[in-house]
């Protein structure tokens, strides 16, 4: 069966043209056949989602479905699931099962969703590849179609060969192979979707985590205004910043799960109190009304001749259309990654006190002394990437260095959310901006670098909509010559999603981005083998 | 089967989607970015013993090789760009939602009888309660052998300087 969309998958439900089981059958289908890829941490049992879908095709008969009813969403390993262990990627949450919902997961899961799994990410979220997690990295799907030069490693994940009894053709280990990566840190959910094991997914935005990975894997990735989406139940990373992502196929799918996830929590303070008023993208929207900016800044050195045509095309299409285009500065563009960087560390360095082994997590060494029990279990538990940013963040908060460099930082903080004010005062309704330099890179580039330097790369174009808590949507609008995902990004003033999204709807409709689909290595009985997997 | 042809052809189909236009194109077509002038930069401090394990004191995590050091560095030294950039009379922005207020709650208990949840992460427990070690005993010196090279170089260089 083709990979539907959300909303087509909804339709369908609703006229009974397919059922939830069906719906729920199709992506364990796919969750099983891409297991190598390394896209789950968790799965949830098929007994219990095949249950869910059950319930659900009950609701859809007895016409009390609701908004998410009987669709298949995924949730980053960062989100709080009740009594369903959630790791963030690190070997200090390994035994860790949250006693409560995240307010996403509950919201979704009310409104008749149903969970397929939690998905890996970088440790913590502290990542541009999803290759820095406890359990292995996530190797992106486009993998499976793109190229022969490539090829999918197969010992990221050992279950895959015993259980489902598929042997690739080849056995070969990681770092003898060399495959794209699939961004981050969100990696796991944008290739679940990607993958078509999920019809939308949740993961989490600090500098641009939900962005990357869409960018690379091909998915829309939205990153909502800060205060719009409950952070109740995500695990911190910079609570200044965070916001929970949606990652899903279209930009109406996006929209479906932004209606059924946005609002104030009273569990979270920081959401804003205005009503959500739900919407739907816009088909008739007059181009001839919008006034696009195009940040001069964004031509960073490294943007590959590919994205740069992609931007310029479609800016000059914009125009054509008749909407008025113009050139605006956003001066500190380019310290946002610096700035960025040292916010993060010192709001780290502050959150991850609480891992100390006592109430939850990794506990191990000595009992002689709570320091010595503290410092052991932080240091086993903590990957290198972890304490190097804990370390850096005490370093920027020492008491001789606070004002050097934590509130100099925050002031930069907002020299640049003002650049954002600016722009948008001065008339302009979106900025366009590539979302990353290139497509996605080969992991044998990609560990060149270590990982403080890659985020330094990668995220130049994301972490300024982070600073500002402005909403942005990453949209893959073409593929490159190698076959890969291109994607560009908007950028809008606050709570202006509603707009946003009905001009990402516009492009996403013009550029007919041919998606991922899974279904085309099925074989003529509709089955998909592992041998029409592994003979690409 | 699914294929390289079958990737092509799609990729054809859809290069001439945004046809290029020839009117003068508002993306800047080299890169911007202002080359960074080193000079100007202050001197990003040392990181001698005695800081590591203050930081490491606080942190209570290690610096546990050579290659921690020199990240600790490097980050200490990305950051110290931030100095460019002139931010005289510029307020700290501490949160995005600075100018709302925010919703609070009214103090009332609204959640509880859980005790039996919130043990249950824990990896000791001695009938309700959680199980830690004696406190307030300071952290064991740790052997910084492992370290000798990257301090011995800097205290050299620093010789030489």
């Amino acid at each position: 069966m083709k990979s539907l969309t959300l909303k087509e998958a909804l339709t369908q439900l609703r006229k009974g043209s397919l059922t939830a089981q069906e719906v729920c059958h199709n992506c364990l289908q796919k969750l099983k056949y891409t297991r190598n890829l390394n896209i789950y941490v968790t799965e949830v049992q098929q007994d219990s989602i095949l249950n869910a879908a059950e319930s659900s095709a009950q609701a859809y008969r007895q016409g009390s479905a609701k908004l998410l009813q009987g669709i298949p969403i995924a949730f980053k390993d960062n989100f709080c699931t009740k009594g369903i262990s959630t790791t963030c990627g690190s070997k200090m949450l390994l035994n860790y099962k949250p006693p409560y919902n995240a307010t996403m997961v509950s919201k979704c899961m009310s409104e008749g969703a149903i969970i397929m799994g939690k998905t890996n990410l970088d440790e913590f979220g502290m990542g541009s590849g999803s290759l820095d997690s406890c359990i292995g990295p996530v190797i992106n799907p486009w993998n499976l179609v793109v190229s022969n030069q490539t090829s999918v490693p197969d010992s990221v994940s050992s279950e895959l060969n015993g259980e489902q009894g598929l042997s690739p053709r080849e056995q070969c280990k990681v770092e003898d192979t060399d495959w794209y990566i699939c961004g981050g840190s969100s990696g796991g959910s944008a290739a679940a979707v990607a993958a078509g094991t999920c019809l939308g997914s949740f993961g989490s935005d600090t500098g641009g985590s939900t962005r990357n990975p869409a960018s690379y894997c091909g998915v829309v990735g939205l990153k909502p205004t800060y205060g719009l989406l409950s952070r109740h139940g995500l695990i911190p990373l910079v609570n200044s910043m965070d916001v929970p992502g949606i990652l899903a196929r279209t930009v109406e799918d996006c929209t479906i799960i932004l209606n059924a996830a946005a609002g104030h929590d009273v569990s979270d303070s920081t959401t804003v109190t205005e009503s959500y008023v739900p919407f739907t993208v816009r088909e008739d929207i007059d181009l001839s009304k919008l006034h696009i900016g195009i940040p001069k800044e964004f031509h960073a050195p490294g943007m590959s001749e590919e994205v740069l045509s992609l931007w310029k095309e479609t800016a000059d299409c914009l125009e054509r259309e008749g909407a008025k285009v113009s050139q605006v500065s956003l001066p500190h563009a380019q310290q946002c990654i610096i700035c960025y960087h040292v916010l993060c560390c010192c709001e780290v360095a502050s959150n991850f006190s609480r891992y100390d082994g006592i109430e939850f997590g990794l506990r191990c060494g000595s009992e002689e002394s709570t320091e010595e029990l503290y410092a052991e279990s932080r240091h086993k538990g903590f990957n290198d990437v972890v304490r190097g940013r804990i370390l850096a963040g005490n370093y920027f908060l020492l008491k001789r260095n606070y004002e050097k460099y934590f509130l100099k930082a925050q002031r930069v903080r907002r020299l640049i959310s003002n650049d954002f004010k600016n722009a948008f005062s001065s008339g302009i309704d979106l900025l366009l901006t590539p979302t990353t330099l290139t497509e996605a890179p080969l992991v044998s580039w990609f560990t060149k670098a270590d990982n403080r330097t890659r985020c330094e790369e990668q995220d130049i174009f994301t972490t300024p909509a982070n600073m500002a808590g402005v909403p942005a949507l990453s949209l893959p609008l073409k593929l490159s010559s190698n076959g890969l995902p291109l994607s560009l990004q908007l950028i809008g003033p606050h709570f202006s999603e509603s707009m946003m999204l009905s001009v990402g709807h516009w492009l996403e409709d013009r550029a007919a981005f041919p998606h991922l689909n899974l279904h085309l290595l099925e074989s003529d009985t509709g089955e998909l083998t592992s041998r029409s997997l592994w003979t690409l | 089967m699914f294929n390289i042809s079958i990737i092509s052809r799609i990729l054809r189909s859809r290069v001439s989607y945004f046809v290029q236009s020839a009117s003068l194109s508002k993306v800047p077509g080299k890169p911007t970015w202002e080359p960074i002038d080193h000079n100007k930069l202050p001197q990003v401090p040392e990181i001698d013993l005695q800081l590591i394990e203050q930081l490491e004191r606080i942190s209570l995590v290690e610096l546990n090789n050579e290659e921690g050091v020199r990240r600790l560095q490097a980050a200490v030294k990305s950051a110290s760009l931030l100095h460019l950039i002139n931010t005289d009379g510029v307020e700290p922005l501490d949160s995005v939602l600075e100018d709302r207020e925010l919703w609070l709650r009214e103090d009332k208990v609204t959640e509880g009888n859980c005790l039996k949840e919130i043990l249950s992460n824990a990896s000791r427990v001695e009938e309700d309660y959680f199980v830690a070690p004696p406190g307030n005993i300071p952290l064991k010196k740790r052997d910084k052998d492992h370290l000798s090279k990257v301090l011995n170089k800097q205290s050299q260089s620093k010789g030489l300087g």
